[in-house]
Formats: structure tokens, C-alpha cells, sequence
């Protein structure tokens, strides 16, 4: 069963130098009980696809078309209330500054009983619950850190903590996004194994936004890939890891420095940049960069299943 | 365990209140603050003088055993005068105080929080009444309305209120984009509980210690409205009018104006020490290893 169903999502900004197309005809699902990464470069249209399954876009910002069904509910119909009932309850967010996420006046104790008011519980249940969400955190000393307020935490911890927040209430989903970016190495591996054990324990779907693709090759069972506000990518895993049928995802997957194999004083990049959003290509929008371009590419590229669960927006892939 | 988190709260607090008690100002701020208090709370207690009863037979008589003050030109006894007119400086200081707090964070989260031309029409009307001097706008409430203790009240609000509201518009719209509201807005917080939870806590303080230097500021206009005649009504007592009581008979009788004056000076010394200790003492960048 899908969780989170994405399909032909449009999103545009008006700004002053015109309308920007931040997403365009994004489709893609999060089943149940498994995780979804999402990468892609920055300005690729990650954070516009969270707000927009939240119902938190700018002012300026409207989902022109499409549809993002979750259990069953079609977000972009929902009104305002229904949206903020869903919020905090059945889907979650983990961001990616941990201090900057919680409230620095208010100890940690009170935001996680802020967090439950929905629940009709009492005050020293919440308190209970806190702290058992605290200690499966594993926060040492749970009893003692909910008194704490969050500068008196380590980065690490302070992440544990926005993380045992949203997964408080049991969410069907949880959206992630960049949660260990902030966090040095060796804390981003303990933080991505606790991620993955707390989300087989509680049995929530995950949507995980990053641009570390060590990262996401360590945790997510399928990967979308973006550019430009488009997916241009998406599959299991192994699928879009071991045999890439985008360019763009094939480049991505050339520029990490994990794969160099031998010492080298340049990385490879991919030459040129994201085309202008408020003045799209006709055709495909990797097109400028591509440099496996043909004249097909001038005009608007299909989505290729290359198997089952493995499609590729553009005409160079095949099916197989 | 929630008494655990309290019980740190508490003993915060009171910590910071033994650091102005250690600040050879703040004791002393909080002393004359606690003796026009006691005064103010215990007036009955401490003289058996009806505040305005009239005596012809005991007309401008110096400080004595028997009127610790001395009398006015009616024969009443002017430290039974100053201390209830004591209850009337201070309830006016602090509830015009409070009452500027709530209306001033109130308008301030709603000008801050919400859509731009509403913060636009609010700022507006904010600088309106700020541009009034104090005493012309007290002169034209109470030219509506006649002199009482209400249009004192009112005069304090109106003139309180917009620097309040201005404030806490500035730091609100300040967190309104960061990442906590944010946060709270994706976990499912409406905006009353984003204003109430997360934003108010954040600006309140230093509003409290600004809240707190202002009182002497409010003590000083009830004493100059009923100076000039415009605050509380005779018989009832207050500060202002027992200076000005004093003031036509400074050459022959000094003591009235002074028994006037000197409660006005001590509470507002006490209160600016006071202030300013605590704002010494909360503001990080004046902040010292104790």
C-alpha cells in the first residue's frame, strides 16, 4: 500500500521577473514501511516539494495541478484546519538545523508536551511519554534532559531530540529533510542506523531529502532523483544506483567523491547550470548540460519505465 | 519529575533575584521600593490620621512627635497623606503598567505576526499617538472627559502602549521566518499556539525590565496630572497634589512641599535602581562570569 502517492504535481512562484515553475509534473510514491530518498543539487525544487505535501508554501506560491494523496486524502483538497490536524500527527518533520528547530527559551520537557496537546492526555502522562521517547532516543539521563533547554545539547543529541519530536505521535510519515547535514561524520551514521531502527519500530514510511548519496544509498529503499523541479530518475536503490538511465543521474552518481577511485585534485563536475525557471526549455531541461544530446531532446521527454518500479525521463532510455 | 522542572525555574529565578540583592544598588533599589510599599499596604496601621479629615485648629504645623510630617493649610495630617496617597501613586503605576503590558504584547504579536498592511495600519496609529507630548494629550482627555484617576490610567496606556507594541512587533517579525516557528507550524501548531508558545516567550523579558524603568516614568505623570490639577480629585490624596498643596506656601511652610516631593523622589530612585540592575543583569552583553 502507497502511503504518500505523488502524481503530475505542479508547483509555481509568482515572482517579480514572472511566473517560476519550481516543480513540473512531479510523480512519485512512498509505500508503506519503506524509506524514499530524495536527491538531488540545491535549488532543484526538494524543499517546495516538502512544503508542498505539508501545505506550508509561500504566499506566492500555488500548486497549479496534480494531486498528492495520503491515506487515501488528496492534500491539495484539504482545507487549512484538516491540514494543521494532519501536521504533527500522521505526517512529521525532521529538519536540518536541529538548534534552529527547537525554541531556545523553552525547555525541551515543555516543547514535547507542547507537541501532544492534541492528545487528551495529562500533563504527567505527556511527561511520560516524552520521556520514554527521550530514552528511545537513547538520551542519557531522559528524566533529567527533559528539563534541559536545547543549548544545553550537543548537535547530535539536540537532532536525537527533534527526531523523538516528530516521531512522537506515531506519524505514517515521516519527512526528513537533510537531517544529518548539520552533523559531522561519525554522528550522521549513528543518526541514520537510529532513524532506521526507530522507523521499523513505530512502522512509519520515510521521505528523506538529501543530497549525500552515501547517505542515501545507506538507508533508503527507492531513490527519486531531481533536477531542476523535475524527477528525472526514480527506482529501488539498486536500480537507479547500479544502472543509472538518466543522464543527469548518471553524471550525479560520477561527481561523488566517495566513487573516486585514487587520489585527484579535481573532482569532476558537471559543466553549466540549472536552466532559469521562469523561462523553461521546451524540451528537456538537462538538455543544455547533456552531453549525450540529440535533436529529440528538443521537445518534451517521456517517461521511460525501464522496469518495473525503474523510469527515466528521457529518450535515451529504453526499456529493456 | 515535572516538579523537577519547576524546581529548576524557581531556584533561576531566585537566583537572579540574590544577584540584585548582591548589587549594592539593587538593595538598595529594592529597599526604598519595599519601604513605599510597606507604607502604601500598612497606611492604616501606621497612623491613626484620616487622610482628609479637616482641622482649622492644627493649620500648618511644623513636623512634630504628634504629626510626624507636620499638617497642610486645612489642619490634615500630611504623613498620613503621603501614605495614602502612596496606595494611589502605586496601584495607578502598577496596574496603568500592566494593563500597557498586555494591550502593548497583544497589539505587538498581531502587528508583527500578521499581514502587512494591517502591521502598516497599526504602525501608523502607534507613531500617531507617540507624536502627542505627554501632557497635551493629558490636557485633551481630560478637557472630554474631566479630571479623575481613570483619565490618568488612560493617558499612561496610551502613552505606554505604542513603544510596547513597537517592540514586540520588531522581534516578533524577527522570528515570525525562523526555523523554530517553522518547526512548530510542520508539527501542527495554529497560530494562536505559535504566538502563545513560541513567539511570546522568546520577547517577553526584556519588555518585563523596560516594563519595570517605566513605573517611576508613570509615577511621575499621576503625581504631575494631579500637580496641575488634572489626576486625582481633592479630597483624595496624592503625591502631586500635596506638592501642589505646598507650593503656594513653600516661603512660610517648606515641609508641605516637601512631604510631597520626597515620597516621588525615593519611589522613583527605587524603582530606576531597581531597573536597572535587573536590565544589567539580564542583558548577555553586559553580562559578567559571577
Amino acid at each position: 500500500m502507497t502511503v504518500l502517492a505523488i502524481k503530475d504535481l505542479n508547483v509555481t512562484f509568482s515572482t517579480e521577473g514572472g511566473q517560476l515553475h519550481a516543480l513540473k509534473n512531479v510523480s512519485f510514491d512512498v509505500p508503506e514501511r519503506r524509506i524514499v530518498g530524495v536527491v538531488g543539487e540545491s535549488g532543484c525544487g526538494k524543499s517546495t516539494l516538502i512544503n508542498a505535501i505539508l501545505g506550508l508554501l509561500a504566499d506566492n506560491g500555488s500548486i497549479d495541478a496534480g494531486s498528492i494523496t495520503f491515506e487515501g486524502e488528496d492534500l491539495t483538497r484539504l482545507g487549512p484546519a484538516r491540514m494543521q490536524e494532519l501536521r504533527g500527527q500522521r505526517i512529521s518533520t525532521v529538519f536540518q538545523d536541529p538548534m534552529g528547530a527547537l525554541n531556545p527559551v523553552l525547555s525541551v520537557g515543555r516543547q514535547m508536551r507542547n507537541i501532544q496537546y492534541r492528545s487528551g492526555r495529562s500533563r504527567s502522562e505527556k511527561d511520560a511519554r516524552s520521556e520514554a521517547m527521550l530514552r528511545q532516543v537513547r538520551i542519557p539521563d531522559a528524566q533529567a534532559a527533559l528539563a534541559r533547554y536545547p543549548h544545553e545539547f550537543s548537535g547530535g543529541m539536540r537532532q536525537r531530540v527533534a527526531i523523538a519530536m516528530a516521531l512522537m505521535m506515531k506519524p505514517a510519515l515521516l519527512i526528513a529533510d537533510e537531517p544529518t547535514t548539520a552533523l559531522d561524520a561519525t554522528l550522521e551514521v549513528a543518526t541514520i542506523e537510529l532513524l532506521r531502527e526507530l522507523q521499523q519500530d513505530i512502522a512509519c514510511s520515510v521521505l528523506f531529502i538529501s543530497h549525500h548519496l552515501g547517505v542515501i544509498a545507506e538507508l533508503c529503499d527507492d531513490v527519486v532523483v531531481m533536477y531542476a523541479g523535475e524527477v528525472v530518475e526514480r527506482g529501488t536503490t539498486r536500480q537507479v544506483f547500479h544502472t543509472p538511465r538518466h543522464p543527469y543521474a548518471r553524471r550525479l552518481l560520477e561527481c561523488d567523491p566517495a566513487r573516486q577511485s585514487g587520489r585527484t585534485r579535481h573532482l569532476p563536475t558537471i559543466p553549466g547550470e540549472i536552466p532559469d525557471l521562469r523561462q523553461r526549455p521546451p524540451g528537456c531541461v538537462f538538455a543544455t548540460r547533456c552531453d549525450q544530446r540529440v535533436d529529440a531532446c528538443d521537445k518534451v521527454p517521456p517517461d521511460v519505465a525501464v522496469e518495473t518500479g525503474h523510469v527515466a525521463r528521457c529518450v535515451l532510455a529504453e526499456a529493456r | 519529575m515535572f516538579a523537577a522542572v519547576s524546581d529548576l525555574r524557581r531556584t533561576e529565578r531566585t537566583r537572579t533575584m540574590m544577584r540584585v540583592l548582591r548589587e549594592p544598588l539593587g538593595a538598595f533599589g529594592i529597599a526604598l521600593v519595599l519601604l513605599m510599599v510597606g507604607g502604601a499596604v500598612f497606611a492604616d496601621l501606621l497612623t491613626s490620621y484620616d487622610p482628609s479629615r479637616i482641622s482649622p485648629r492644627d493649620r500648618f504645623q511644623a513636623p512634630s512627635l504628634d504629626h510626624l510630617l507636620g499638617t497642610d493649610h486645612l489642619g490634615r495630617d500630611l504623613f498620613s497623606r503621603v501614605l495614602h496617597g502612596g496606595r494611589i501613586a502605586l496601584s495607578v503605576a502598577l496596574f496603568a503598567t500592566a494593563t500597557s503590558l498586555a494591550i502593548g504584547v497583544v497589539l505587538g504579536l498581531v502587528a508583527g505576526y500578521g499581514p502587512r498592511w494591517l502591521d502598516a495600519v497599526m504602525l501608523l496609529l502607534f507613531d500617531s499617538i507617540k507624536s502627542f507630548p505627554t501632557v497635551m494629550l493629558a490636557l485633551a482627555l481630560v478637557t472630554l472627559f474631566g479630571p479623575s484617576l481613570t483619565a490618568v490610567v488612560i493617558v499612561v496606556i496610551l502613552v505606554n502602549v505604542p513603544g510596547y507594541a513597537r517592540i514586540i512587533r520588531t522581534q516578533t517579525l524577527a522570528l515570525k521566518g525562523s526555523e523554530f516557528v517553522t518547526a512548530a507550524q510542520s508539527m501542527g501548531a495554529g497560530t494562536t499556539r505559535i504566538l502563545r508558545h513560541h513567539i511570546m516567550p522568546n520577547v517577553i523579558s526584556p519588555l518585563l525590565i523596560l516594563a519595570s524603568m517605566d513605573i517611576p516614568v508613570v509615577i511621575a505623570i499621576e503625581a504631575g496630572m494631579s500637580f496641575l490639577g488634572l489626576g486625582v480629585r481633592p479630597p483624595t490624596p496624592s503625591w502631586g497634589s500635596i506638592l501642589n498643596d505646598g507650593f503656594t506656601a513653600i516661603r512660610d511652610t517648606p515641609w508641605i512641599a516637601v512631604a510631597g516631593g520626597l515620597p516621588i523622589i525615593l519611589t522613583t530612585l527605587g524603582f530606576t535602581f531597581l531597573g536597572e540592575t535587573m536590565r544589567d543583569l539580564f542583558d548577555p552583553r553586559l553580562k559578567r562570569r559571577t
